[in-house]
């Protein structure tokens, strides 16, 4: 194909995000003509003049990736954190909730401290350089980038593990498992409990590739996971996850690729398909947390199910509503006394919406409910699986099932152990109770 | 030239939210501010710099009101258009997924460069329009006499992301039916209130504000206005406050119209089960339910969560909306065919520039699994059926609801947005139906 027709091309290609995240004026122009987006009106249709030029220059860019394993950096670019900035100076308000607590949503006085501190007081540099002394890679999987923290231990013989986050996590959560996880001896604990640690993020979120085609559902994710591994010369290796990761690691528990010995859930599938008529007190804990899930906490779940793009829009132009998507959860779903302070720090919270708000990926992040509604894997009973399965159970999860539930469904469940700290984050909100609760369960797991 | 200037809302601090937020930080001794470090935020600081629309407290007279939004505003909003951060293009080819990337783009763009609010302003204030305090809460509506005395009253109430934008076509026909086709004895006093938190109606500070006490409301409204003897028209939650209404047999009330009547859950199945027609109907409902309405379930769980990108972003707001205009209205795909861009732009300004997106969320939480359900209503009820609208329930459902149901039309044209999309329809509509009230 001829230059123009070639440059018109790798354009549409970018504004979809098939490899680099720039948004450019002549690509959109470009592909309005080829696709003939009508717009509003068929003839005369006038193509988006400025796109922000300042917004254009905030956008992050990353190398199309290959097959390699490629290192990777951090640098979210200065205009995008002056935009930031800009944008929270410029947060326009709804007025204040008509009750006295977090029923209609994130209370306006703790949203406008968090938006205050965000702006005035948190460094993203801070954690970037956090972020960046672990090394980092992407590396194409299915046509998609992905990203991954890759820390091998110093011991040899440590145990490779895949730690998958969820919504509204990401790798942040996992910051302060790694070393003690990697390193154990530094951190009080014994050589023989180390582990190679490996942490993705999910396609369309943090610095993944955004897919551009649909099918991206937990079964997917988990076979990109199960090419990741070798990849990486693990041949013998277990998995991690909590949200959409426990998703994933149940998907990846049922595939059962050869390498995979074992996988550990800090959230349980284990609904069985009927309940019971007359349900034991822990059961009735469970169910009573399913149903208030169902009644009260899923709006977000379903807007996301059902139109991740028509919210995408509000969350990717305003990071004060980005950030308020997220912080409710913080507060609802960990184990707090009211505030999301009691458990996580501000600047970590910060830390997680910021990963979501320079990498724009409210959309994209989204889809993953979307996705997995639509293949049915969205659901709180996962299935008979017959790998190895472990699981630590927080007590400030959405629901906690009753281990009968997991002893009938996992004939091969050797790890059962019951917290009484932390929550639906739990690595991010306790991450030493996390630390050893992965080296209890897998210590019997060891070659 | 007082009394304009006395009405004209110009201030930029919205004096009423202000007043509460410091308030509530007295009360709280600004304890909620107080994290690791945090200065307490100051009364300037919820101030902003962005303008927002501010009207005089409403008492209990009945005084004239003109809009006017600040020259500021609009500046403000044209510049947060063209400053637009947009997620990735939605990787399916229709709308699945919500808004389209390039229908969005598309519609932010007229909006930005083609679109003039001045216009709908300069309509609205051509208009009677005024506001009043009930239940102490001000109250915004529009107020069309009849040249013909007889003219019978009607309260026309829309719904959500609708407003009193969808009656502009119909005021003219309804009040002035010799000019506009019809006879005198058609005639209507026509009244068009903006729902509590929607449009120029104060916001609720207080929960509460559920249909049955909305419905007292206009009841309390029309009488204020001097009329003994009235109907009610609705759609959407507009439906809501009308059923209200007539199950609360408020006083003066004669008959009401539905264009959406409020006939779910169904009735049970007779024993030989539904019918083709109510299968249909109920399979209408469960896509309702399973796709269609998540929107309901997040206003109705979290409207403040939900509020804050929506008050802080017009594309936000606008896509909020504009994927309902082309789910429920009468269209091939494109909502386009069935409602204007500009009054599509009239209806999303009008959210955006009251700053009602949280406001209006809030109805949801009110009343949405509560209030707007079936019940039986035992006053004169006609309805109009829309075959474009997302649900078209059949006659024997309606049957079984109104025991008193004198009117029940399908017009084969328009959809959810009933008067917006085909005025004239919708005007026949109701003087056919309440020939038979007068």
């Amino acid at each position: 194909m001829e230059l123009g027709e070639r440059l018109l091309k790798d354009d549409l290609e970018n504004r979809t995000g098939a490899r680099a995240s720039i948004i450019s004026r002549r690509g959109f122009i470009g592909a309005a003509a080829t696709t003939g987006v009508a717009g509003l009106f068929s003839p005369g249709f006038v193509p988006i003049s400025g796109e922000g030029s300042a917004t254009a220059a905030a956008q992050i860019v990353h190398p199309t990736t290959t097959e390699e394993v490629t290192p990777f950096k951090v640098d979210v670019p200065q205009a995008a954190l002056n935009d930031l900035k800009k944008r929270l100076a410029n947060a326009r308000w709804p007025e204040r909730e008509t009750v006295g607590d977090w029923s209609q949503g994130v209370p306006l006085q703790k949203a406008q401290a968090l938006i205050a501190y965000w702006r005035d007081k948190y460094d993203w540099r801070r954690f970037e350089a956090r972020l960046n002394a672990f090394p980092q890679y992407r590396t194409q999987i299915d046509g998609v980038g992905i990203h991954f923290i890759h820390v091998r231990s110093p011991h040899q013989n440590a145990l490779p593990i895949i730690l998958t986050h969820g919504w509204p996590g990401s790798v942040v959560e996992f910051m302060e498992v790694i070393g003690p996880l990697s390193d154990p001896t530094r951190y009080g604990g014994r050589a023989e409990d180390a582990f190679h640690v490996v942490v993705p993020s999910l396609p369309g979120f943090g610095f993944s590739d955004k897919p551009v085609e649909t099918g991206w559902d937990v079964n997917r994710i988990a076979r990109a996971w199960a090419t990741l591994m070798p990849r990486l010369s693990y041949e013998r290796w277990v998995a991690q996850g909590g949200d959409w990761g426990a998703g994933v690691t149940h998907a990846l528990a049922h595939q059962r690729p050869p390498g995979l010995i074992a996988a550990h859930v800090n959230w349980q599938f284990v609904f069985p398909e009927k309940l019971p008529e007359n349900p034991t007190p822990a059961e009735q804990r469970a169910i009573e947390g399913a149903s208030r899930f169902a009644n009260d906490w899923s709006g977000y779940f379903r807007e996301q199910a059902t139109r991740p793009q028509t919210i995408g829009y509000a969350l990717a132009d305003s990071a004060a509503g980005q950030a308020l998507w997220i912080y409710e959860k913080f507060q609802a779903w960990t184990d707090n006394h009211g505030n999301p302070e009691d458990e996580l720090s501000t600047d970590a919270m910060l830390d997680d919406i910021s990963l979501y708000w320079f990498t724009d990926t409210a959309a994209s992040s989204a889809r993953i409910y979307w996705e997995n509604t639509r293949a049915g894997k969205a659901g709180a009973s996962g299935g008979r699986i017959e790998l190895p399965m472990a699981a630590s159970v927080f007590p400030h999860e959405i629901f906690v099932p009753p281990k009968a539930w997991a002893e009938a469904l996992w004939p091969n469940l050797f790890y059962w152990n019951e917290l009484d700290r932390g929550g639906h984050f739990a690595a991010f909100e306790q991450p030493k109770l996390f630390t050893d609760e992965l080296r209890n369960a897998f210590r019997s797991r060891r070659a | 030239m007082k009394d304009g200037l006395e009405h004209r809302a110009e201030i930029a601090v919205p004096v009423n939210s202000r007043r509460n937020f410091m308030r509530t930080a007295a009360v709280t001794a600004g304890a909620g501010l107080l994290l690791e470090g945090l200065d307490l935020i100051s009364a300037q600081e919820s101030g902003k710099k962005a303008p927002l629309l501010v009207f005089p407290a409403a008492t209990k007279d009945v005084t004239p009101f003109k809009v006017h939004v600040t020259q500021a505003a609009l500046d403000d909003l044209k510049q947060r258009l063209a400053n637009i951060r947009w997620p990735n293009k939605e990787p399916v080819t229709e709308w699945s997924q919500g808004v389209p990337l390039g229908k969005a783009q598309a519609l932010v763009e007229y909006w930005r460069t083609r679109y003039d609010w001045r216009r709908v302003e300069s309509t609205l204030n051509g208009l009677p329009q005024f506001r009043t305090q009930i239940d102490g809460l001000g109250i915004y509506f529009i107020h069309v006499r009849s040249k013909h005395e007889n003219a019978l009253p009607i309260i026309l109430t829309h719904g959500w992301p609708g407003s009193i934008i969808e009656f502009l076509q119909v005021i003219g026909p309804l009040t002035d039916p010799t000019a506009h086709g019809g006879k005198a004895d058609e005639a209507f006093h026509v009244v068009i209130p903006s729902l509590p938190g929607f449009g120029f109606s104060d916001k609720p500070t207080e929960a509460g504000w559920r249909l049955p006490r909305i419905a007292n409301a206009w009841a309390a409204l029309i009488a204020r206005l001097g009329y003994s003897r009235y109907v009610a028209q609705g759609g959407d939650w507009g439906a809501g406050v009308t059923s209200w209404m007539a199950k609360q047999r408020e006083p003066g009330l004669a008959a009401i119209h539905l264009n959406l009547p409020i006939l779910f859950p169904p009735p049970p199945p007779p024993p030989a089960g539904y019918t083709a027609a109510e299968q249909g109907a109920v399979a209408q409902l469960v896509k309702y339910g399973s796709d269609g309405s998540a929107y309901a379930s997040i206003q109705g769980t979290r409207p403040q969560t939900l509020g804050y990108g929506l008050a802080d972003s017009p594309v936000g707001q606008a896509m909020w909306i504009y994927e309902k205009f082309q789910a429920w209205s009468d269209n091939k795909g494109d909502p386009a065919e069935a409602i204007s861009v500009d009054h599509m732009l009239d209806d999303i300004s009008l959210y955006w520039l009251t700053d009602t997106a949280a406001s209006s969320a809030r109805l949801y939480y009110e009343s949405f699994a509560k209030d707007f359900v079936r019940m039986t209503l035992d006053m004169p009820v006609a309805v109009s059926i829309f075959k474009g609208n997302l649900f078209v329930p059949p006659k024997v459902w309606g049957d079984q609801t109104y025991s008193k149901l004198f009117y029940w039309n399908e017009v084969p044209k328009g959809g959810h947005f009933a008067a917006l999309e085909q005025p004239e329809l919708f005007v026949a509509e109701l003087r056919k139906s309440f020939a038979q009230v007068r």
